[in-house]
């Protein structure tokens, strides 16, 4: 059974009185382990592809199912429970709490999921260290540089031991050499701990780093294959 | 499954985070349940005091006075005819089943000496039953006796404050008094009542046995006439019976026809301290009212700034949706925080309220007292309040589109 089944999606959104088809009839399986990059220029309706895929938002058509669950029968609040345990977010603007720290930041997610405040600080712990990034517990988002801060999002994003993780842009704010970085992080986790990846991007240095490499135009799939290694 | 603690300490930050704001946002609160500890303070206080001036009235008091003459035409106001005996005293005790004890009175101004001091004060002619009517007690020696007042005998008791004006510090007891130049001897000394609830101070008084005050001190033109009659009725519920009987046995008593007005009147002191004591209760309603319309104001205040904070806070309500907030969590987290805002303020205003009452005994001279009910009352109030104000901010956060607010600028 595939990680993602996608079939026949589409979206569209009423803007006044015209209705723009965001996504149309997309059909795609993504397996457990791969390591995905999805290009496209803005307005291609990767974005929206995105928020589906991370239960932020439902197809207007269409059905998803992660791990065999189909996901638009489910409420708001069984989304959140689905968003908590099974996905974890990076996004290109970090997106952490400011005046919270490291560890604060990573226990986020577990403070949605009742577990006991003893637990939570070493599981916190255990997913900074994952990423490089012990020692840091105790600092602020403004006192970490970009990359540092991209890895406490990504540490998050691990720390419910997620089987997928979303990444919209993650080096969109980042120097090349804090990307490279941050694409070998996301490398290794996928190998070590065969965490499925699926990232956005516009660059084709950081889509090289992907195993697979689906492009979206007009809302539509135009070309999904292996990866080109430059 | 909602993690309370967490969500505590999530809202006490964000409360930290604007030190100011959440200050300002508590004045509200502050005031509002500051005012209702000082109105119920007033309140409560008032009405001890009414209930302590009934009390030391004497309690299930009925006064019977005489009726008012005519004299040419003008009426001269109750009292102003000496209509009732000591017949009529004896009669009220027998023949009316709703009264315990009756206590005829004769009294006036008289100047007193003793040794090389002197002064001025109620004396009062009575029986020994005025000590169960007025429920006074001796606090030296005896009282007199119904003896004393059938042999109308010169002894006196001596109130507080004649006791301090004529004795200081000797002992008072046995020693001779005179009043109108007739010499009293000093059986006992009353304790100490206090002022009535008119302002008197009830201790500046010398009793002594009617019979000596109708013939030695007050000659009066009829022997045996009282000036009033003081009635202690079994019970409260028995007043109003008490109040008819006494009538009844006087009309009789006076052979008063149908068509004719009395020429007494039976007053109940009990009901006009009730009266007395509406009027405290209205005052507390009025201050009520005031407190009711500063807590709305200050809840107001609260959903305001909760709305604002909302708004601010939009990302991070993203943030938490995307990480798996559930609708409850993220409620349940602005609500904490206005409950937190609403609770401390009332903490403060309870304080505001202790001392401002303590304030307004000293300056003002009322007398106030802080209930622990009242404080209860206060703060659960603020509570609801803060959850009442709270609850629209935390719905409108809890239900942000997750990506809408993951955008939001």
């Amino acid at each position: 059974m595939p990680l993602i089944e996608i079939n026949d999606i589409s979206k569209i959104y009423r803007l006044g009185d015209i209705d723009v088809n965001a996504l149309n009839s997309v059909s795609i399986n993504i397996d457990k382990g791969e390591f995905v990059a999805i290009m496209g220029q803005s307005g291609s309706g990767k974005s929206t592809f995105m928020n589906i895929l991370g239960c932020l938002d439902k197809p207007t058509s269409g059905r998803y199912s992660l791990e065999g669950v189909d996901v638009a029968g489910l409420t708001r609040d069984e989304l959140a429970a689905i968003r908590n345990k099974k996905i974890g977010f990076v996004f290109q603007g970090f997106n952490l709490l400011s005046r919270t720290s490291a560890l604060e930041n990573v226990e986020l997610p577990m403070l949605y999921n009742g577990l006991p405040a003893r637990d939570r600080k070493g599981r916190a712990a255990a997913a900074l260290d994952k990423v490089g990034l012990s020692g840091r517990e105790n600092h602020h988002p403004n006192q970490l540089s970009g990359g540092q801060q991209q890895r406490v999002a990504i540490a998050r994003a691990l720390v419910n031991e997620a089987p997928l993780i979303l990444a919209d842009e993650p080096t969109g704010n980042l120097d090349t050499k804090t990307s490279t970085e941050i694409m070998e992080l996301f490398v290794r986790l996928n190998a070590e701990s065969n965490i499925t990846v699926i990232l956005v991007t516009h660059e084709h240095d950081i889509a090289a780093f992907s195993k697979r490499t689906m492009k979206f135009l007009d809302g539509r799939v135009v070309s999904d294959s292996p990866t080109i290694k430059l | 499954m909602i993690n309370i603690p967490s969500t505590i300490k999530i809202s006490v930050r964000a409360l930290r985070v604007n030190k100011m704001r959440s200050a300002l946002t508590m004045l509200g609160i502050i005031i509002g349940v500051g005012a209702v500890i000082t109105m119920l303070a007033v309140g409560t206080g008032a009405r001890q005091k009414i209930g302590e001036q009934i009390a030391s009235m004497g309690s299930n008091l009925l006064i019977v006075l005489p009726g008012a003459t005519t004299s040419g035409g003008a009426r001269m106001g109750a009292g102003s005819q000496m209509t009732l005996s000591m017949g009529d005293a004896e009669a009220i005790l027998k023949e009316c089943p709703a009264v315990q004890t009756v206590a005829p009175n004769l009294g006036g101004v008289a100047q007193v000496i003793s040794g090389n001091q002197n002064w001025s004060t109620g004396v009062t002619g009575t029986t020994p039953g005025m000590l169960v009517v007025r429920d006074w007690q001796i606090s030296e020696g005896r009282s007199f006796t119904d003896d004393d007042v059938r042999g109308a005998t010169k002894v006196c008791l001596l109130g507080q404050t004649v006791v301090e004006n004529l004795f200081g510090s000797i002992y008072s007891i046995g020693q001779v008094v005179r009043i109108k130049n007739v010499p009293f001897t000093v059986i006992g000394v009353l304790d100490r009542k206090g002022q009535s609830p008119n302002g008197q101070d009830q201790d500046d008084t010398i009793w002594i046995p009617v019979t000596t005050a109708q013939k030695k001190i007050f000659g009066t033109t009829f022997p045996g006439m009282v000036r009033i009659v003081m009635v202690k009725a079994r019970s409260t519920e028995d007043l109003p019976a008490a109040e008819e009987q006494i009538k009844e046995l006087l009309r009789q008593r006076h052979r008063i026809g149908q068509k004719q007005d009395d020429d007494f009147t039976v007053r109940n002191l009990t009901q006009m301290m009730q009266a007395a004591e509406q009027s405290a209760r209205i005052m507390a309603l009025l201050l009520g009212s005031i407190a009711g319309v500063s807590l709305l104001v200050g809840g107001i205040g609260i959903m305001n700034i909760m709305l604002v904070s909302v708004t601010e806070r939009t990302r991070e309500i993203g943030i938490r949706m995307a990480v798996g907030a559930k609708t409850w969590d993220i409620r349940l987290q602005f609500l904490i925080e206005a409950l937190i805002l609403s609770l401390i303020g009332g903490g403060i205003g309870i304080l505001f309220g202790v001392s401002g009452s303590q304030v307004l005994s000293t300056i003002a001279g009322w007398p106030t007292i802080v209930s622990p009910f009242s404080i209860f009352l206060a703060f659960s109030f603020s509570g609801v309040v803060g959850i009442f104000f709270g609850f629209y901010p935390a719905m409108k956060a809890s239900l942000l589109d997750p990506i809408e607010a993951l955008r939001y600028e």
